[in-house]
């Protein structure tokens, strides 16, 4: 572990991996933890059934950008991860941090932002709380949001677990959010500007769970993106996952500005696309499905999974479209800091 | 014809004309070409032997110590605004501060300490920018090759043309033809590593120079050359060419991108550059001063010169680059050289990662560490139809670094 925690620690790659390896589980301790899933899933109590339960905090700069602002960020990342982990999201808590000097007017839009994204969710706002430091202690203002969902849609759960036959599905276009609040943050000025995919998913995931499919995996790639999860992914299941380059939709304008800033469409964040994985048999359904809904439009098939070989360590491999393959590796940090 | 097939039946092509040839290396001096070459895993259908090495071709890569302290400087005078491309911004110099402490330092840190540098994507943002904020001096940090230096021209005579007094350039473009001179000159008595048979010329410099600026190639320096696209089938294709004159044992200069260089080039961008530019050394990272490399503006443009005017600092207020120490020293120079590949670094992937980078290589996305880091090198990518052949039915990359990133320790 470094000397000091740096912005690559928050950057959903392999120093934050270490640092929740090496302090936080061991620290905390509790088993649920170790799941490390988006949601944790609890017991409830008596014959209440489980419960998931999750938080994130979001100090994304620019607090406002084309396509979204922190609030709706705050209530969408909640959502998905309680989504993802096939519950119906019910209750949300709020907990601000507000320096000094911050407009009330701004407050306020933000305030009617994340009641109008958790009324589009179905989710409530039940709990709250607010604290304001000093002027120059923080950069206007920090939210933090937890969630609990239910499990009473009767759907059969994911166990976040590729298999071997599985099919790779994105939901709609990657990197648009990443790039939307570089964009934003550096004042480049695209005409028209880039959009944010800022959005909740649970109506799109209900739909998805809803029509029976055997979703064996779902994830929202935010940090470090679709290629951080298939990392991941790939690593815990010891599988082989190969991404066809040509499939992945990314709008033609992020395309653009990914190329012109250096970025990797792969490694952008995303706050309103889902990836799943199930048996290659369920493709064309779940494809049809996902069309089918506002959300889920541009929604494709961009890979599959196969059994490793012998001796090698579970991983990712792009299809370039050249006749070649490469090897796609976990970004070390990420060059986009304070994006959610 | 689909562009996997076409691609197939290039490496086909490039396998049946480099038979025979004793092993050689190819030098890609464009920094997009490398970068094409990473991403598209194009060293897997490469026959055993041909080798690709980087050069000096990326224009942030090559920008030396001198000149980013130049602009950190500019950066910490009051009221001043830097501007750069974001590569730029991240480029991290040991410098001694005017109060004598050292320490690493970039434009990105300096922002980050409160100071005013801001990300552009086009010079005419600055002029905008400039007009916007008049009280406040706008210092257009210029790096590139023949490819930007028209923008910068454009960005001036559009500032003379407003009256914009408060926008400055702190001019650190440079021209390809007298580095490569420089640095593949057969005469020069440095040995090199690689035996460079053939080089890979720049797309979009030639663009602008035109393909004749690249006779010197075959004539002076005895090399095979090929002026290439950036597709994957122009590089491939372009690699056949090089074969092909290596076989017939003349060299000779060949433009394989025809649709977009001419023979005498660009003459407006030309004319434009010649205007408010005159040739002048440049220092260049890993390849030290080269006379006439370089773009200085002109006697009539000097009230532009961010070092030569109301701006020019305080000597006690100089930050100076401070060379490294052996072992911290990442080895961008031998790699900009094409003496070394990445791997050859003893940071690379340690010490050094497109997170935490060391080095310009690492920082820029055209650099060759970033693109060796992003998407791997020499054995990284593997060939579909071979892999198919060998009857399994996984597919999978090698990982050739052999070593995982061992950042932590």
């Amino acid at each position: 572990m470094d000397e000091e925690i740096s912005l690559a620690h928050g950057a959903g790659g392999e120093a934050y991996r270490q640092m929740v390896q090496e302090i936080f589980i061991p620290g905390y301790g509790s088993p649920e933890l170790s799941q490390l899933g988006d949601s944790a899933v609890l017991p409830g109590p008596g014959q209440s059934g489980e419960l998931a339960f999750t938080t994130d905090s979001f100090v994304v700069w620019p607090l406002f950008f084309p396509g979204g602002d922190v609030g709706s960020l705050a209530v969408s990342g909640t959502v998905n991860d309680l989504a993802v982990a096939a519950s119906v999201p019910r209750y949300l808590s709020v907990a601000m941090i507000i320096e000094a000097g911050f407009p009330t007017k701004t407050l306020q839009r933000i305030a009617a932002s994340i009641a109008a994204t958790a009324q589009k969710a179905g989710v409530r706002v039940v709990t709250g709380d607010t604290k304001v430091v000093e002027h120059g202690r923080a950069d206007g203002i920090y939210i933090t949001t937890s969630g609990v969902g239910t499990f009473d849609g009767g759907w059969r759960r994911p166990d976040q677990q590729v298999r071997d036959g599985d099919v790779l599905l994105v939901s709609g276009p990657l990197a648009s959010h990443g790039v939307a609040v570089m964009a934003a943050r550096e004042q480049l000025e695209f005409n028209p500007p880039l959009q944010s995919d800022a959005r909740p998913l649970a109506g799109l995931i209900r739909s998805l769970l809803a029509s029976g499919l055997s979703v064996h995996a779902m994830r929202d790639p935010t940090r470090g993106g679709l290629g951080a999860t298939l990392c991941e992914w790939a690593d815990s299941s010891g599988l082989c996952l190969t991404v066809q380059e040509d499939a992945l939709p990314v709008r033609a304008d992020v395309r653009a500005a990914c190329a012109l800033l250096g970025l990797d469409p792969l490694f952008c964040a995303n706050e309103g696309v889902v990836v799943l994985a199930l048996p290659a048999a369920q493709a064309a359904a779940a494809l049809a499905c996902l069309k089918a809904h506002p959300d889920g439009q541009a929604a494709a098939i961009v890979g599959q999974v196969t059994a490793g070989q012998p001796g090698l360590p579970g991983h990712v491999s792009l299809d370039t479209g050249y006749g070649t393959l490469r090897r796609v590796t976990l970004p070390a940090g990420d060059i986009l800091p304070r994006i959610c | 014809m689909e562009k996997r097939e076409m691609v197939a039946r290039l490496a086909d092509i490039l396998a049946e004309t480099s038979r025979g040839l004793p092993d050689f290396a190819v030098m890609e001096v464009c920094g997009t070409h490398t970068h094409a070459i990473a991403r598209y895993g194009l060293s897997a259908l490469l026959p055993s032997n041909i080798r690709l090495v980087s050069g000096p071709g990326c224009p942030v890569c090559v920008t030396a110590d001198e000149t980013i302290a130049q602009a950190l400087t500019l950066a910490r005078q009051p009221a001043t605004c830097v501007c750069s491309f974001g590569d730029m911004l991240r480029v991290p110099v040991r410098v001694q501060y005017p109060e004598g402490e050292t320490g690493l330092d970039s434009l990105l840190r300096e922002r980050g300490l409160g100071r005013d540098v801001r990300l552009v994507v086009s010079p005419l943002d600055v002029l905008r920018l400039a007009q916007a904020e008049p009280d406040r001096q706008f210092v257009w940090f210029a790096v590139g090759f023949e490819t930007t230096a028209p923008a910068t021209a454009v960005l001036l005579r559009q500032a003379r043309a407003a009256g914009v007094p408060n926008l400055k350039v702190l001019c650190a473009h440079k021209t390809m033809p007298a580095a490569l001179q420089a640095l593949l000159d057969p005469a020069d008595s440095k040995p090199a590593k690689q035996p460079i048979r053939g080089l890979l010329c720049p797309g979009h410099v030639a663009a602008i120079t035109g393909a004749n600026a690249f006779q010197f190639v075959p004539r002076q320096l005895g090399l095979a050359a090929a002026i290439s696209g950036f597709e994957p089938e122009d590089i491939l294709a372009a690699l056949v060419e090089l074969s092909r004159q290596l076989h017939r044992g003349q060299p000779g200069l060949r433009n394989m991108y025809p649709a977009v260089v001419r023979p005498n080039g660009n003459l407006a961008a030309q004319g434009l550059l010649s205007q408010i530019f005159q040739p002048s050394t440049a220092t260049w990272r890993g390849l030290g001063e080269i006379p006439a490399s370089g773009l200085s503006l002109r006697p009539a443009w000097q009230e532009f010169d961010a070092l030569n005017g109301s701006l020019s600092p305080d000597p006690a207020a100089t930050v100076c680059p401070v060379a490294e120490t052996k072992p911290s020293a990442c080895h961008c120079g031998p790699v900009l050289r094409g003496d070394e590949s990445p791997l050859d670094c003893p940071l690379f992937m340690r010490a050094c990662t497109e997170a935490n980078p060391r080095g310009p290589c690492m920082v820029s996305s055209e650099g060759a560490c970033a693109a060796a880091s992003r998407y791997g090198t020499g054995g990284a990518a593997v060939r579909l139809k071979e892999h198919y052949r060998a009857g399994s039915g996984a597919v999978s990359g090698h990982n050739e670094f052999r070593k995982e990133p061992d950042i932590y320790g």
